[in-house]
């Protein structure tokens, strides 16, 4: 059957991207966030999943304001980045498993999360830029990607809790899969920033290290926070923190923290980067 | 009861709500469509012709042509959306938010690079304005 081996926590800031697409990685304003990939970068060649769920948002690129989907699925075999304003990023097409993502459509619907579904979407910086942390810039992406966008962009957005406890869905939805898959699963976005309005440029540090620990000691306390809370601490944007807890919710309770790493500023935003290794047999 | 709107108190935030999204239906759609290459040459050509498609009020249609950043928000605008004007412009992030929270980009980087702004004193209109009085 598939497994989840790991979860991955990982901000997808998109100058990030666009630093790497523009070989700026050893400025010395990019040098201490990259270098602190480092680490993660070597433990995903050694881990090689076979597929990642990618939990994370679009920014108004692949949807717009005519419908609004709080969940979306990505059930292709092949998306394109996206054009967001400024031609695509230059990276590697991202390919899916559709029987994969068909089965998993499958599981969360009658387990009662009714997501919609995307048969053709292009994918934007919140996909592509985590596999630009974790993989740097190969011809081709190592692994299979199946895309889920939550919300984050028009209120309300899922609750804390909701996104938790969609995570256990996706897990179920992994666990009944007959094939023999390595899966990892990423929670994207984050951390605290506020890029629009007279507050632009919040960021709280202490938040965000108190977000990590409890990720790892007591998720259950996160899923409590509201919609206000999360807006007032961590910023307006801070909020897609949600999808970090889709990831969590999709480990078990007994986890392995590997590696943390977290850099204040990247562009507007306090960049965190959190793995997890799942110990349950 | 109704559903507390306890999000507003948040100072210097314009959350994205029913409301806001219906006030600034046309100009983000306005917005959304310069991330097609070829709406863009259009628009670069000729603005005030490509801005007729969209059936924005003339505040709206004002605060787009004056680029008033922290003014689209206030009538509808989503920062995701109104970016890709910004873009089209050749600004970044940080122009954007010295803007919106007047002051010059090298002071709003440096911000940044300090930490960023401080969540002390910026969390509730409500507290601010009791410790404005208390002063």
């Amino acid at each position: 059957m598939a497994r989840i081996i790991a979860g991955v926590g990982c901000s997808h800031i998109p100058s990030v991207g666009a630093a790497s697409d523009n070989g700026k990685t050893q400025d010395p304003y990019w040098k201490p966030l990259f270098d602190g990939y480092g680490p993660a970068r070597e433990w995903m060649a050694k881990t090689k999943p076979d597929v990642i769920i990618m939990v994370y948002n679009d920014h108004a690129n692949a949807f717009s304001v005519e419908l609004i989907n709080t969940f979306v699925l990505g059930v292709a075999d092949d998306y394109a980045p996206a054009d967001e304003g400024y031609g695509p990023r230059k990276v590697p097409h991202v390919y899916g498993d559709a029987d994969f993502a068909a089965h998993m459509t499958e599981s969360l619907v009658l387990d009662e999360f009714d997501i919609a579904i995307a048969n053709e979407m292009d994918v934007d910086h919140g996909l592509t830029v985590p596999l630009t942390v974790m993989f740097d810039q190969p011809d081709e992406w190592p692994c299979k990607v199946i895309p889920f966008c939550v919300n984050v962009v028009k209120y309300p957005q899922p609750t804390a809790n909701r996104c938790y406890q969609l995570g256990k869905a996706l897990r179920r939805a992994v666990e009944s899969y007959p094939e023999d898959l390595k899966v990892v699963i990423f929670g994207t976005g984050g951390m605290s920033h506020q890029l629009q309005g007279e507050r632009a440029g919040l960021i709280n540090a202490d938040f965000d290290t108190k977000f990590l620990d409890n990720l790892t000691a007591d998720p259950i306390s996160l899923t409590k926070i509201t919609h206000t809370e999360f807006m007032r601490e961590a910023g307006s944007e801070g909020i897609e923190l949600i999808m970090w807890l889709t990831m969590r919710g999709a480990l078990s309770d007994d986890v392995k923290e590997v590696y943390r790493y977290y850099h204040v500023p990247a562009s507007n935003t306090g960049a965190g980067l959190i793995i997890f290794e799942d110990q349950a047999k | 009861m109704g559903l507390e709107k306890d999000y507003e108190d948040i100072p210097g935030t314009y959350v994205f709500n029913g409301k806001r999204c219906r006030e600034g239906y046309h100009l983000n759609k306005f917005c959304k469509s310069l991330d097609v290459a070829a709406n863009r040459e259009i628009f670069k050509k000729d603005p005030a012709a490509y801005l007729d498609q969209y059936p924005m009020t003339d505040e709206q249609r004002g605060l787009v042509e004056r680029r008033d950043w922290l003014g689209m928000l206030q009538v509808g605008g989503n920062i995701y959306y109104t970016f890709k004007l910004a873009t089209l412009d050749g600004l970044n992030m940080q122009d954007v938010g010295g803007a919106m929270s007047h002051m010059t980009v090298d002071d709003f980087r440096q911000m940044l690079l300090d930490g960023g702004r401080k969540v002390e004193n910026n969390r509730s209109k409500a507290e601010n304005a009791a410790n404005s009085k208390g002063t």
